[in-house]
Protein backbone atom coordinates (compact mmCIF):
# COMPACT_ATOMS: atom_id res chain seq x y z
CA UNK A 1 0.00 0.00 0.00
CA UNK A 2 1.93 3.64 -0.99
CA UNK A 3 -0.44 6.20 -0.16
CA UNK A 4 0.42 9.62 1.24
CA UNK A 5 -2.08 12.13 3.40
CA UNK A 6 -1.07 15.88 3.80
CA UNK A 7 -2.12 17.96 7.11
CA UNK A 8 -3.80 20.94 5.58
CA UNK A 9 -2.56 24.10 7.76
CA UNK A 10 -5.29 26.91 7.10
CA UNK A 11 -6.78 29.39 8.88
CA UNK A 12 -10.32 28.53 9.34
CA UNK A 13 -10.89 30.07 5.67
CA UNK A 14 -7.69 29.99 3.54
CA UNK A 15 -5.84 27.13 2.74
CA UNK A 16 -2.09 27.96 3.26
CA UNK A 17 0.37 28.07 0.53
CA UNK A 18 2.75 25.83 2.43
CA UNK A 19 0.08 23.18 1.66
CA UNK A 20 0.44 23.31 -1.67
CA UNK A 21 4.26 23.05 -1.11
CA UNK A 22 4.15 20.11 0.84
CA UNK A 23 2.20 18.32 -2.09
CA UNK A 24 4.94 19.22 -4.62
CA UNK A 25 7.15 17.26 -2.02
CA UNK A 26 4.70 14.64 -2.16
CA UNK A 27 4.72 14.40 -5.39
CA UNK A 28 8.49 13.42 -5.94
CA UNK A 29 8.13 10.23 -3.96
CA UNK A 30 6.31 8.07 -6.55
CA UNK A 31 3.41 7.33 -5.16
CA UNK A 32 -0.43 8.53 -6.96
CA UNK A 33 -2.50 8.49 -4.38
CA UNK A 34 -2.37 11.54 -1.96
CA UNK A 35 -5.27 12.52 0.11
CA UNK A 36 -5.50 15.70 1.73
CA UNK A 37 -6.93 16.11 5.28
CA UNK A 38 -8.62 19.34 6.35
CA UNK A 39 -9.44 19.87 10.32
CA UNK A 40 -11.99 23.16 10.81
CA UNK A 41 -14.52 24.12 12.43
CA UNK A 42 -16.08 24.50 9.29
CA UNK A 43 -13.89 23.06 6.67
CA UNK A 44 -16.07 23.04 3.47
CA UNK A 45 -14.06 26.55 1.99
CA UNK A 46 -10.91 25.28 2.33
CA UNK A 47 -11.82 21.53 1.69
CA UNK A 48 -12.84 23.09 -1.56
CA UNK A 49 -9.60 24.94 -1.84
CA UNK A 50 -7.29 21.68 -1.27
CA UNK A 51 -9.52 19.68 -3.87
CA UNK A 52 -8.61 21.96 -6.70
CA UNK A 53 -4.85 21.30 -6.30
CA UNK A 54 -3.50 19.60 -9.10
CA UNK A 55 -2.79 16.02 -8.08
CA UNK A 56 -4.65 15.80 -5.18
CA UNK A 57 -6.66 12.26 -5.35
CA UNK A 58 -8.87 12.90 -2.49
CA UNK A 59 -9.74 15.40 0.35
CA UNK A 60 -10.79 14.38 4.01
CA UNK A 61 -12.92 17.09 5.24
CA UNK A 62 -13.27 16.49 9.23
CA UNK A 63 -15.85 19.29 10.91
CA UNK A 64 -15.40 19.63 14.89
CA UNK A 65 -16.13 22.94 16.70
CA UNK A 66 -12.95 22.63 18.75
CA UNK A 67 -10.96 22.49 15.54
CA UNK A 68 -11.16 26.03 15.11
CA UNK A 69 -7.52 26.61 16.91
CA UNK A 70 -5.12 24.02 15.68
CA UNK A 71 -4.07 22.52 18.93
CA UNK A 72 -1.62 19.74 18.64
CA UNK A 73 -2.93 17.80 21.87
CA UNK A 74 -6.14 18.12 19.79
CA UNK A 75 -4.86 16.86 16.83
CA UNK A 76 -2.75 14.46 16.88
CA UNK A 77 -4.60 11.75 17.74
CA UNK A 78 -7.47 12.42 15.09
CA UNK A 79 -3.67 12.02 12.98
CA UNK A 80 -2.93 9.16 14.33
CA UNK A 81 -6.34 7.66 14.27
CA UNK A 82 -6.52 7.76 9.90
CA UNK A 83 -2.91 6.95 9.70
CA UNK A 84 -3.44 3.45 9.15
CA UNK A 85 -4.57 3.68 6.19
CA UNK A 86 -1.52 5.35 4.81
CA UNK A 87 2.28 4.69 3.77
CA UNK A 88 3.27 8.44 4.53
CA UNK A 89 1.97 11.02 6.78
CA UNK A 90 3.11 14.56 5.48
CA UNK A 91 2.47 18.10 6.51
CA UNK A 92 4.51 21.60 6.15
CA UNK A 93 7.46 22.48 8.36
CA UNK A 94 5.90 25.72 9.63
CA UNK A 95 5.21 25.87 13.15
CA UNK A 96 1.85 24.32 12.97
CA UNK A 97 3.60 20.79 11.40
CA UNK A 98 6.33 21.59 13.51
CA UNK A 99 3.93 21.39 16.68
CA UNK A 100 1.49 19.10 15.68
CA UNK A 101 3.37 16.16 13.58
CA UNK A 102 6.10 14.78 16.17
CA UNK A 103 2.92 14.55 18.61
CA UNK A 104 1.06 12.41 16.12
CA UNK A 105 4.51 10.45 15.12
CA UNK A 106 4.96 9.11 18.94
CA UNK A 107 1.68 7.84 18.86
CA UNK A 108 2.03 6.36 15.82
CA UNK A 109 5.65 4.59 17.32
CA UNK A 110 7.88 6.13 14.56
CA UNK A 111 10.76 9.08 14.18
CA UNK A 112 10.16 11.59 12.18
CA UNK A 113 11.54 13.06 9.50
CA UNK A 114 12.26 16.56 10.06
CA UNK A 115 12.35 19.04 6.97
CA UNK A 116 12.62 17.05 4.05
CA UNK A 117 14.60 19.17 1.29
CA UNK A 118 15.05 17.12 -1.36
CA UNK A 119 13.20 13.62 -2.18
CA UNK A 120 15.25 10.80 -3.20
CA UNK A 121 12.63 7.97 -3.21
CA UNK A 122 9.47 7.52 -1.68
CA UNK A 123 11.42 6.46 1.53
CA UNK A 124 15.11 8.37 1.34
CA UNK A 125 15.00 12.28 1.73
CA UNK A 126 17.53 15.18 2.20
CA UNK A 127 17.69 17.01 5.07
CA UNK A 128 19.78 20.00 6.52
CA UNK A 129 21.34 19.87 10.06
CA UNK A 130 23.57 22.13 12.10
CA UNK A 131 21.40 24.87 10.68
CA UNK A 132 21.66 24.32 7.13
CA UNK A 133 25.91 23.89 7.78
CA UNK A 134 25.88 20.10 6.46
CA UNK A 135 23.12 17.69 4.85
CA UNK A 136 22.31 14.04 5.77
CA UNK A 137 20.79 11.70 3.77
CA UNK A 138 18.21 9.60 5.51
CA UNK A 139 16.13 6.71 4.96
CA UNK A 140 12.97 5.49 6.97
CA UNK A 141 13.30 2.10 8.04
CA UNK A 142 10.35 -0.94 6.90
CA UNK A 143 8.53 -1.84 9.15
CA UNK A 144 6.17 1.44 9.75
CA UNK A 145 4.94 4.45 8.05
CA UNK A 146 6.90 7.60 6.59
CA UNK A 147 6.18 10.97 9.03
CA UNK A 148 7.26 13.86 8.19
CA UNK A 149 7.84 17.54 7.31
CA UNK A 150 8.61 19.07 4.43
CA UNK A 151 10.82 22.41 4.11
CA UNK A 152 8.76 24.45 2.04
CA UNK A 153 11.25 26.90 1.17
CA UNK A 154 12.74 23.96 -1.12
CA UNK A 155 9.69 23.09 -2.69
CA UNK A 156 7.48 25.33 -5.21
CA UNK A 157 3.57 25.42 -4.58
CA UNK A 158 1.75 23.00 -6.69
CA UNK A 159 -0.58 24.41 -9.39
CA UNK A 160 -4.53 24.50 -9.16
CA UNK A 161 -6.95 23.21 -11.66
CA UNK A 162 -7.47 19.69 -10.12
CA UNK A 163 -10.85 18.35 -9.06
CA UNK A 164 -10.52 15.82 -6.46
CA UNK A 165 -13.50 14.56 -4.31
CA UNK A 166 -13.83 16.09 -1.08
CA UNK A 167 -15.49 13.33 1.68
CA UNK A 168 -16.59 14.21 5.21
CA UNK A 169 -15.40 11.93 8.02
CA UNK A 170 -16.29 11.89 11.41
CA UNK A 171 -13.44 12.90 14.31
CA UNK A 172 -12.07 10.12 15.66
CA UNK A 173 -10.88 11.82 19.15
CA UNK A 174 -12.36 14.23 21.78
CA UNK A 175 -11.05 17.15 23.44
CA UNK A 176 -9.03 16.08 26.01
CA UNK A 177 -9.55 19.87 27.75
CA UNK A 178 -6.37 20.57 29.27
CA UNK A 179 -5.24 22.84 26.32
CA UNK A 180 -6.90 26.17 25.65
CA UNK A 181 -6.21 28.61 23.05
CA UNK A 182 -6.31 32.37 24.44
CA UNK A 183 -4.74 34.25 21.71
CA UNK A 184 -3.13 35.20 18.73
CA UNK A 185 -1.13 38.55 18.50
CA UNK A 186 -0.03 39.42 14.71
CA UNK A 187 1.52 42.30 12.99
CA UNK A 188 -0.87 44.17 11.23
CA UNK A 189 -1.17 42.19 8.66
CA UNK A 190 -0.15 44.83 6.06
CA UNK A 191 1.38 43.94 2.99
CA UNK A 192 2.46 40.35 1.60
CA UNK A 193 3.03 37.15 3.88
CA UNK A 194 6.78 37.00 4.71
CA UNK A 195 6.91 33.42 4.19
CA UNK A 196 5.24 33.28 0.85
CA UNK A 197 6.27 36.53 -0.92
CA UNK A 198 8.04 36.70 -4.15
CA UNK A 199 10.31 40.07 -2.69
CA UNK A 200 11.21 40.53 0.43
CA UNK A 201 13.04 43.38 1.70
CA UNK A 202 14.82 42.69 5.18
CA UNK A 203 16.60 45.33 7.84
CA UNK A 204 19.38 44.81 10.29
CA UNK A 205 21.41 45.68 12.87
CA UNK A 206 22.27 49.04 11.13
CA UNK A 207 18.96 50.83 11.25
CA UNK A 208 19.56 51.41 14.97
CA UNK A 209 15.92 51.49 16.08
CA UNK A 210 12.32 51.43 15.53
CA UNK A 211 11.76 54.48 14.10
CA UNK A 212 14.52 54.08 10.89
CA UNK A 213 12.99 51.16 9.96
CA UNK A 214 10.35 53.11 8.63
CA UNK A 215 12.83 53.36 5.24
CA UNK A 216 12.35 49.80 5.49
CA UNK A 217 8.69 49.82 5.08
CA UNK A 218 8.99 52.43 2.30
CA UNK A 219 11.14 50.81 0.18
CA UNK A 220 8.71 47.03 0.58
CA UNK A 221 5.38 48.84 -0.13
CA UNK A 222 7.48 50.46 -3.40
CA UNK A 223 8.66 47.06 -4.43
CA UNK A 224 5.32 45.24 -3.30
CA UNK A 225 7.56 43.52 -0.71
CA UNK A 226 6.91 41.71 2.81
CA UNK A 227 9.07 43.16 5.48
CA UNK A 228 11.94 40.73 7.27
CA UNK A 229 14.43 41.47 9.39
CA UNK A 230 17.48 39.81 10.89
CA UNK A 231 17.69 38.46 14.71
CA UNK A 232 19.53 41.49 15.64
CA UNK A 233 17.22 43.87 14.38
CA UNK A 234 14.55 41.97 16.56
CA UNK A 235 16.58 41.60 19.56
CA UNK A 236 17.36 45.08 19.29
CA UNK A 237 12.82 45.68 19.38
CA UNK A 238 12.85 47.38 16.27
CA UNK A 239 10.56 44.99 15.05
CA UNK A 240 8.49 42.31 16.00
CA UNK A 241 9.87 38.37 16.43
CA UNK A 242 7.51 37.53 13.66
CA UNK A 243 9.98 39.14 11.22
CA UNK A 244 12.68 37.22 11.76
CA UNK A 245 14.63 35.71 8.77
CA UNK A 246 17.09 32.96 9.59
CA UNK A 247 17.55 29.76 10.77
CA UNK A 248 15.40 30.35 14.14
CA UNK A 249 13.36 32.46 12.80
CA UNK A 250 11.62 31.94 9.10
CA UNK A 251 13.30 30.12 6.27
CA UNK A 252 12.05 31.66 2.76
CA UNK A 253 12.73 31.58 -0.55
CA UNK A 254 11.48 34.74 -2.48
CA UNK A 255 12.43 35.31 -6.19
CA UNK A 256 14.34 38.65 -4.99
CA UNK A 257 15.42 39.31 -1.37
CA UNK A 258 17.19 42.75 -0.16
CA UNK A 259 19.42 42.26 2.67
CA UNK A 260 19.97 46.11 3.84
CA UNK A 261 22.14 46.50 6.97
CA UNK A 262 23.06 42.93 7.40
CA UNK A 263 26.72 41.46 8.18
CA UNK A 264 25.20 38.22 7.41
CA UNK A 265 25.22 36.18 10.40
CA UNK A 266 25.46 32.32 9.98
CA UNK A 267 21.89 32.04 11.09
CA UNK A 268 20.64 34.52 9.10
CA UNK A 269 22.17 32.88 5.53
CA UNK A 270 20.28 29.56 6.34
CA UNK A 271 17.11 31.37 6.25
CA UNK A 272 18.02 32.98 2.98
CA UNK A 273 19.81 30.14 1.15
CA UNK A 274 17.18 29.17 -1.18
CA UNK A 275 16.48 32.91 -2.64
CA UNK A 276 16.36 33.15 -6.24
CA UNK A 277 18.43 36.93 -6.23
CA UNK A 278 19.98 38.23 -3.29
CA UNK A 279 20.71 41.98 -3.03
CA UNK A 280 23.18 42.98 -0.07
CA UNK A 281 23.11 46.84 0.87
CA UNK A 282 25.73 47.36 3.44
CA UNK A 283 28.44 50.11 4.12
CA UNK A 284 30.85 47.18 5.19
CA UNK A 285 32.68 46.24 1.97
CA UNK A 286 33.91 42.98 4.15
CA UNK A 287 30.51 41.76 5.16
CA UNK A 288 29.50 38.27 4.97
CA UNK A 289 26.75 38.82 3.38
CA UNK A 290 28.51 40.04 0.13
CA UNK A 291 30.14 36.84 -0.33
CA UNK A 292 26.91 34.91 -1.00
CA UNK A 293 24.72 37.87 -2.56
CA UNK A 294 24.09 38.08 -6.17
CA UNK A 295 24.06 41.88 -6.30
CA UNK A 296 26.31 43.78 -3.64
CA UNK A 297 26.38 47.34 -3.20
CA UNK A 298 28.90 49.13 -0.74
CA UNK A 299 27.39 52.21 0.95
CA UNK A 300 25.21 54.07 3.86
CA UNK A 301 21.81 52.97 3.44
CA UNK A 302 20.19 55.81 4.84
CA UNK A 303 21.36 57.35 0.97
CA UNK A 304 20.74 54.84 -0.68
CA UNK A 305 17.58 53.96 -0.27
CA UNK A 306 15.91 56.95 -0.85
CA UNK A 307 17.52 56.78 -4.12
CA UNK A 308 16.70 53.00 -4.73
CA UNK A 309 12.80 54.36 -4.38
CA UNK A 310 13.44 57.39 -6.62
CA UNK A 311 14.34 54.98 -9.27
CA UNK A 312 11.95 52.13 -9.10
CA UNK B 1 12.73 18.44 35.28
CA UNK B 2 14.94 19.66 32.21
CA UNK B 3 16.73 17.30 29.63
CA UNK B 4 20.03 18.95 28.05
CA UNK B 5 21.58 17.56 25.04
CA UNK B 6 25.27 17.63 24.87
CA UNK B 7 25.55 19.37 21.23
CA UNK B 8 28.78 20.74 19.11
CA UNK B 9 29.21 24.34 20.68
CA UNK B 10 27.10 26.60 18.54
CA UNK B 11 30.06 29.30 17.66
CA UNK B 12 31.68 26.29 16.10
CA UNK B 13 31.71 25.87 12.12
CA UNK B 14 31.19 22.28 11.28
CA UNK B 15 32.67 20.38 8.69
CA UNK B 16 31.83 17.49 6.82
CA UNK B 17 33.94 14.53 6.77
CA UNK B 18 35.57 13.90 3.56
CA UNK B 19 34.20 10.30 3.13
CA UNK B 20 30.97 11.88 4.00
CA UNK B 21 30.43 9.44 6.95
CA UNK B 22 29.51 12.07 9.16
CA UNK B 23 30.40 15.56 10.90
CA UNK B 24 34.00 16.18 12.48
CA UNK B 25 33.16 15.91 15.97
CA UNK B 26 36.81 15.30 17.51
CA UNK B 27 38.35 17.55 19.41
CA UNK B 28 35.58 20.06 18.99
CA UNK B 29 34.19 22.25 22.19
CA UNK B 30 30.78 20.73 23.30
CA UNK B 31 28.22 22.70 24.99
CA UNK B 32 24.76 22.15 25.97
CA UNK B 33 22.40 22.72 23.53
CA UNK B 34 21.33 26.88 23.63
CA UNK B 35 17.50 26.19 23.65
CA UNK B 36 17.99 23.24 26.74
CA UNK B 37 20.21 26.22 28.85
CA UNK B 38 17.21 28.41 27.83
CA UNK B 39 14.52 25.73 29.17
CA UNK B 40 16.82 25.40 32.26
CA UNK B 41 17.26 28.97 32.95
CA UNK B 42 13.36 29.35 33.07
CA UNK B 43 13.23 26.79 35.54
CA UNK B 44 15.22 27.96 37.63
CA UNK B 45 13.20 31.57 37.66
CA UNK B 46 10.19 29.43 37.91
CA UNK B 47 11.90 27.78 41.34
CA UNK B 48 13.31 31.45 42.26
CA UNK B 49 9.84 32.66 42.21
CA UNK B 50 8.82 29.79 45.41
CA UNK B 51 6.52 28.00 41.64
CA UNK B 52 8.82 24.58 42.06
CA UNK B 53 10.32 23.25 45.59
CA UNK B 54 13.52 21.60 43.23
CA UNK B 55 15.10 21.29 39.85
CA UNK B 56 16.60 18.25 38.53
CA UNK B 57 18.32 18.13 34.71
CA UNK B 58 19.26 15.03 33.19
CA UNK B 59 20.91 13.78 29.57
CA UNK B 60 21.17 10.74 28.02
CA UNK B 61 24.87 9.60 26.38
CA UNK B 62 27.38 8.31 26.85
CA UNK B 63 29.72 9.26 30.71
CA UNK B 64 31.00 12.50 28.40
CA UNK B 65 27.44 14.17 29.04
CA UNK B 66 28.10 14.34 32.76
CA UNK B 67 30.48 17.36 32.03
CA UNK B 68 26.93 19.40 30.77
CA UNK B 69 24.93 17.97 33.87
CA UNK B 70 27.64 19.42 35.73
CA UNK B 71 26.84 22.46 34.10
CA UNK B 72 23.66 22.30 34.46
CA UNK B 73 24.16 21.60 38.22
CA UNK B 74 26.75 25.01 38.37
CA UNK B 75 23.82 27.03 36.77
CA UNK B 76 21.73 25.90 39.93
CA UNK B 77 19.86 22.83 39.23
CA UNK B 78 19.52 20.50 42.43
CA UNK B 79 20.63 17.42 40.95
CA UNK B 80 21.20 15.33 38.02
CA UNK B 81 20.31 12.31 36.41
CA UNK B 82 22.40 10.35 33.88
CA UNK B 83 20.80 8.00 31.86
CA UNK B 84 23.43 5.94 29.86
CA UNK B 85 23.44 4.97 26.37
CA UNK B 86 25.34 3.52 23.48
CA UNK B 87 25.98 6.09 21.04
CA UNK B 88 23.69 8.52 19.78
CA UNK B 89 19.48 7.99 20.06
CA UNK B 90 16.63 9.36 18.19
CA UNK B 91 13.99 11.82 19.34
CA UNK B 92 11.34 9.03 20.03
CA UNK B 93 14.02 6.60 22.33
CA UNK B 94 14.91 9.89 23.75
CA UNK B 95 11.49 10.68 24.81
CA UNK B 96 10.50 7.25 25.79
CA UNK B 97 13.04 7.59 28.57
CA UNK B 98 12.33 10.91 30.07
CA UNK B 99 8.32 9.56 30.51
CA UNK B 100 10.09 6.68 32.37
CA UNK B 101 12.14 9.57 34.29
CA UNK B 102 9.11 11.04 34.62
CA UNK B 103 7.45 8.33 36.05
CA UNK B 104 9.76 8.14 38.80
CA UNK B 105 10.13 11.77 39.21
CA UNK B 106 6.81 13.20 39.03
CA UNK B 107 7.72 16.39 37.71
CA UNK B 108 4.85 19.57 37.47
CA UNK B 109 6.91 20.87 34.21
CA UNK B 110 9.20 18.93 31.62
CA UNK B 111 10.98 21.80 30.36
CA UNK B 112 13.34 21.02 26.92
CA UNK B 113 14.41 22.98 24.18
CA UNK B 114 12.79 22.83 21.57
CA UNK B 115 15.35 21.71 19.03
CA UNK B 116 19.20 20.63 19.15
CA UNK B 117 21.23 22.51 17.53
CA UNK B 118 23.01 19.49 15.81
CA UNK B 119 20.25 17.29 14.71
CA UNK B 120 18.03 20.09 14.27
CA UNK B 121 15.04 17.84 14.99
CA UNK B 122 12.30 19.80 16.68
CA UNK B 123 10.65 16.51 18.07
CA UNK B 124 11.38 15.23 21.36
CA UNK B 125 9.03 17.83 23.40
CA UNK B 126 5.82 16.85 21.40
CA UNK B 127 6.52 13.15 21.32
CA UNK B 128 6.97 13.22 25.09
CA UNK B 129 4.14 15.20 25.50
CA UNK B 130 1.71 12.20 23.25
CA UNK B 131 3.59 9.42 25.49
CA UNK B 132 2.63 11.07 29.11
CA UNK B 133 -0.64 11.60 27.48
CA UNK B 134 -0.28 15.55 28.54
CA UNK B 135 -0.33 19.22 27.13
CA UNK B 136 2.36 20.81 25.17
CA UNK B 137 3.56 24.63 25.08
CA UNK B 138 6.11 24.14 21.86
CA UNK B 139 8.28 27.39 21.23
CA UNK B 140 7.65 29.17 24.51
CA UNK B 141 9.17 32.52 24.77
CA UNK B 142 7.18 33.72 27.68
CA UNK B 143 5.74 31.42 30.89
CA UNK B 144 3.20 32.54 33.71
CA UNK B 145 2.12 29.91 36.02
CA UNK B 146 -1.04 30.34 38.59
CA UNK B 147 -3.26 27.56 40.08
CA UNK B 148 -1.77 25.10 38.06
CA UNK B 149 -2.26 26.37 34.68
CA UNK B 150 0.96 27.79 32.88
CA UNK B 151 0.06 30.79 30.21
CA UNK B 152 2.65 30.29 27.62
CA UNK B 153 3.55 32.76 25.14
CA UNK B 154 4.26 30.36 21.53
CA UNK B 155 6.31 32.24 18.70
CA UNK B 156 4.40 30.66 15.85
CA UNK B 157 4.33 32.02 12.07
CA UNK B 158 1.51 34.37 12.31
CA UNK B 159 3.43 36.20 15.66
CA UNK B 160 2.81 35.01 19.47
CA UNK B 161 -0.20 32.72 20.10
CA UNK B 162 -0.98 32.52 23.99
CA UNK B 163 -2.26 29.18 24.94
CA UNK B 164 -3.28 28.10 28.50
CA UNK B 165 -2.23 24.63 29.41
CA UNK B 166 -3.29 22.37 32.86
CA UNK B 167 0.04 21.39 35.09
CA UNK B 168 2.00 18.84 34.34
CA UNK B 169 2.98 19.44 30.87
CA UNK B 170 5.84 19.85 28.35
CA UNK B 171 6.82 22.94 27.60
CA UNK B 172 9.55 23.61 24.88
CA UNK B 173 11.67 26.84 24.79
CA UNK B 174 12.35 29.67 22.16
CA UNK B 175 15.42 31.84 21.92
CA UNK B 176 13.77 35.15 23.13
CA UNK B 177 12.16 33.08 26.56
CA UNK B 178 15.26 34.43 28.22
CA UNK B 179 18.80 34.97 28.67
CA UNK B 180 20.60 32.09 30.19
CA UNK B 181 22.92 33.31 33.52
CA UNK B 182 26.36 32.98 33.72
CA UNK B 183 28.01 30.41 35.56
CA UNK B 184 30.61 31.04 38.55
CA UNK B 185 33.08 29.40 39.77
CA UNK B 186 32.30 29.11 43.16
CA UNK B 187 29.13 27.71 41.52
CA UNK B 188 31.32 24.70 39.57
CA UNK B 189 32.91 24.06 42.78
CA UNK B 190 29.53 23.70 44.50
CA UNK B 191 27.64 21.56 41.63
CA UNK B 192 30.40 19.32 42.24
CA UNK B 193 28.83 18.25 45.68
CA UNK B 194 25.55 17.87 44.52
CA UNK B 195 23.87 14.30 43.37
CA UNK B 196 24.47 12.80 39.87
CA UNK B 197 22.86 9.76 39.51
CA UNK B 198 23.96 7.72 36.92
CA UNK B 199 21.91 4.60 35.40
CA UNK B 200 21.50 2.39 31.90
CA UNK B 201 19.07 2.93 29.55
CA UNK B 202 17.99 -1.01 30.11
CA UNK B 203 17.55 -0.55 33.68
CA UNK B 204 14.69 1.64 32.55
CA UNK B 205 13.14 -1.14 30.41
CA UNK B 206 12.79 1.24 27.22
CA UNK B 207 12.65 -0.37 24.19
CA UNK B 208 14.28 1.68 21.57
CA UNK B 209 12.10 2.97 18.79
CA UNK B 210 13.38 2.07 15.29
CA UNK B 211 15.86 4.59 13.22
CA UNK B 212 16.32 6.47 10.58
CA UNK B 213 19.38 5.33 8.79
CA UNK B 214 21.48 8.09 8.00
CA UNK B 215 23.17 6.85 4.50
CA UNK B 216 25.19 9.76 3.85
CA UNK B 217 26.54 13.43 4.69
CA UNK B 218 27.35 15.97 2.72
CA UNK B 219 28.52 20.10 2.86
CA UNK B 220 25.03 22.54 1.59
CA UNK B 221 25.31 23.74 -2.11
CA UNK B 222 27.04 26.65 -2.34
CA UNK B 223 26.16 29.68 -3.68
CA UNK B 224 28.18 30.90 -6.70
CA UNK B 225 29.90 34.36 -5.76
CA UNK B 226 28.03 37.73 -5.92
CA UNK B 227 29.19 41.07 -8.05
CA UNK B 228 29.45 43.99 -6.80
CA UNK B 229 27.78 47.11 -8.24
CA UNK B 230 28.71 50.73 -7.97
CA UNK B 231 25.66 52.71 -7.78
CA UNK B 232 21.73 52.74 -7.48
CA UNK B 233 21.22 52.67 -11.53
CA UNK B 234 23.88 50.48 -12.05
CA UNK B 235 21.92 47.91 -9.33
CA UNK B 236 18.41 48.67 -10.77
CA UNK B 237 19.36 48.16 -14.09
CA UNK B 238 21.21 44.61 -13.15
CA UNK B 239 17.55 43.44 -11.77
CA UNK B 240 15.86 44.68 -15.01
CA UNK B 241 17.65 42.00 -17.16
CA UNK B 242 17.07 39.49 -14.52
CA UNK B 243 13.74 40.61 -15.20
CA UNK B 244 12.94 40.85 -11.64
CA UNK B 245 11.86 44.17 -11.77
Amino acid sequence: MSRILIIAEHDGTTLNVATAKTLTGARAMGVDDIDVVVFAADPAAVAGQAAELAGVSRVLSVAGADFEHPLAARLAPEVAAIAGDYSHILAPSTTFGKDLLPRAAALMGVNQVSDIMEVIDARTFKRPIYAGNAIVTVRVPEGGPVVATIRTASFAASDGGGSASVEERQPQASDPGHTRFVKVEGSDGEGPDLSSAPIVVSGGRALGSSDNFAIIYGLAKKLGAAVGASRAAVDAGYVPNELQVGQTGKIIAPDLYFAIGISGAIQHLTGIKDAGTIVAINKDAEAPIFEIADLGLVGDLFEIIPELEKAL
Amino acid sequence: MVALKRVVDYNVRVRVKSDGSGVETDGVKMSINPFDEIALEEALRIKERGQAEEVIVCSMGSADVQQQLRTGLAMGADRAIHVETSGAIQPLTAARILLKLIEKEQPGIAFLGKQAIDDDCNQTGQMLAALWDRPQATFASKVDIENGTATVKREVDAGLETIAIDLPAVLTSDLRLNEPRFVKLPDIMKAKRKSLDAMAMDELGVEPAAELEAVSFEPPPKRGGGKMVESVDQLVSELKNKGLL
